[in-house]
């Protein structure tokens, strides 16, 4: 009889699971909220009048432990600056298929050019292709991200607004006395993008009270 | 005159029984998907046609597209006779299963079973143990050798659970007093003590039948035969394209033979309320139909649900729980129905 009580045990336990919410998501119909700190593709940021702020200063290359990321930097053309500083990216290529996705490009970046964002759909049918030129990466004068298919149902243009997951956790110098003081330049087409909240210890668990 | 009529009607029979078959398959395949998918909190498949209900069509084109591939160390005839051997006897049993009430076009009756044979139940155990000499044989031809481990287990499993199956049957044979399925389920007509007078009251024979059924379909947890962790893919390793296609068919038509007998035999077939007073007799036709399908969806859920819960048996369980508890079960089970049926028919031996 005990096998009985435990066979029916099991098959209750498989019965039950059959009106248990679903953990698959239809993708790409539906696609899950990815966490905001999501390592995804870079983009090139411009600054709101769409000037670029990439600086052509190739310490994102230097840091680049996939040694992914070519930049060559000129000066800016007098008449028509690209860039508010002296130089800016005359060549910027990052090859896809190598890149680790760690973001120390991101965190090495003193201009905040290169960012972030969610977007993760990059396969290509050639190997040439997955190698982003600075067309492909800088982000179009309204803030979009350009994509190779701009009306894919792939792409998100709502997730460049959270293109930057990394700067925005981090208070200024990481200092917790920073929390909620942007310490960041505005971009194009999101302006000055929020701080994330709940950074330092709150006041019930502050690390150095004691 | 009346003779090609016969033979026509036997045909038409014989063809509809086929695309039932047919239909009932790739329908099996999907709603197998689901609720496996169902218990497992996943979704299933879902792109193919409206609630993925085509997936099994789509694959099933896709295997006939496939590459045959032949293994040099095959034995050649064999080989290529195994999936047939497979198919034919699953093909045979649901013959004989009637899914509706007998019906009369002018003054022939028309039965919905495409052969009404006196020994019906004797068919059906011989039949479904000819299935076995396909997967002995696949597995033996193959020549390699986690197809012969699978053919050797399936020999094995086949004669234990073979005995059980018919065992489990023969109370029911005493309780009925016939062998003849379309007057197996005439005897559930009506009602008794208030209750449809299904078989389902000789309860160890329905488990007793459940179990063995699903060891003779080699389904989970008795699916040593095709066991995929341990060899490969069994029996049917080196099938592709279309032969594997066949094996496939074999085994799902027979879950829904093995669930349809399992229904007629004790959950009362066809029987089931039509309101043939209240109703048109345009309309009443179809519910017989309806019933013998819901009770025969409910023992394919059954199979499907174990196959959720259950890992798969070791060998020696295996043969441990045919040979030692369920082949002496039925066998008590058997004396005491027959005693029972003696002292019913006979009187006590001292009164």
């Amino acid at each position: 009889m005990g096998v009985i009580r435990i066979f029916a045990k099991g098959l209750a336990v498989t019965f039950r699971q059959m009106f248990r919410p679903r953990v698959t998501t239809s993708y790409p119909q539906e696609k899950r909220v990815k966490p905001q700190r999501f390592h995804g593709r870079h983009v090139l940021n411009r600054h709101p009048d769409g000037m670029e702020k990439c600086i052509g200063c190739e310490l994102c290359a230097g840091v680049c432990p996939a040694r992914c990321i070519y930049v060559r930097g000129a000066d800016n053309p007098p008449e028509e600056p690209v860039s508010p500083g002296e130089r800016y990216g005359f060549i910027y290529e990052i090859n896809m298929l190598r890149c680790i996705f760690c973001g120390l490009c991101v965190e090495a970046c003193p201009t905040e050019a290169i960012t972030m964002t969610q977007l993760f759909e990059m396969s290509v049918t050639e190997r040439d292709d997955a190698i982003y030129t600075r067309d492909e990466l800088l982000v179009n004068p309204d803030g979009s991200p350009n994509h190779p298919q701009p009306d894919g149902p792939l792409i998100d243009l709502e997730e460049l607004t959270i293109a930057d997951g990394w700067m925005r956790a981090t208070a200024s110098s990481g200092r917790a006395a920073y929390e909620g003081i942007p310490g960041w330049t505005p971009s194009a087409g999101v302006g000055l993008r929020p701080p994330e909240q709940g950074q330092a210890p709150g006041p019930d668990q502050d690390a150095g009270a004691e | 005159m009346n003779d090609w009529i016969d033979v026509l009607i036997v045909v038409i029979k014989v063809l509809v029984a086929f695309g039932i078959m047919m239909v009932a398959t790739l329908l099996l395949i999907w709603a197998e998907r689901k609720v496996l998918a169902d218990m497992q909190n996943r979704i299933g498949p879902q792109r193919a046609g409206p609630f993925g209900l085509l997936q099994s069509l789509a694959d099933g084109i896709k295997l006939f597209f496939k590459e045959p591939i032949l293994p040099t160390r095959a034995e050649k005839t064999v080989f290529l006779l195994a999936p047939i051997l497979a198919l034919i006897p699953a093909l045979l049993m649901f013959l004989v299963v009637p899914i509706g009430r007998p019906f009369f076009i002018g003054d022939r009756e028309i039965t919905l079973q495409a052969m009404d044979l006196n020994v019906g139940l004797l068919f059906v155990l011989a039949v479904s143990s000819m299935a076995v000499y396909a997967v002995v044989l696949a597995g033996w031809s193959s020549g390699s050798k986690y197809p012969l481990l699978g053919g050797v287990r399936a020999t094995a499993q086949a004669i234990s659970y073979e005995a059980a199956l018919g065992l489990a049957l023969v109370p029911v044979v005493i309780y009925e007093g016939t062998l003849s399925i379309s007057e197996l389920v005439e005897g559930q007509a009506g009602k008794a003590f208030g209750f449809p007078a299904w078989n389902i009251i000789l309860l160890p024979s329905f488990v007793f039948f459940l179990v063995a059924a699903i060891a003779e379909t080699n389904r989970a947890p008795f699916d040593l035969v095709e066991a995929e962790n341990e060899l490969v893919g069994g029996f049917h390793t080196e099938y592709s394209g279309l032969r594997f296609a066949l094996f496939f068919l074999a085994e799902y038509i027979n879950i829904f033979t093995m669930s349809a007998l399992t229904a007629t035999i004790f959950l009362g077939g066809w029987n089931g309320p039509t309101w043939d007073g209240s109703l048109p007799a345009s309309i009443t036709w179809i519910f017989p139909i309806v019933w013998f399908l819901l009770k025969t969806s409910a023992i394919v859920f059954v199979f499907f649900w174990v196959r959720a819960t259950l890992p798969r048996l070791r060998y020696d369980q295996l043969m441990e729980l045919g040979w030692k508890r369920l082949i002496p079960a039925t066998l008590i089970w058997m004396i005491l129905m027959a005693v029972a049926q003696a002292v019913d028919e006979f009187g006590l031996p001292w009164a």
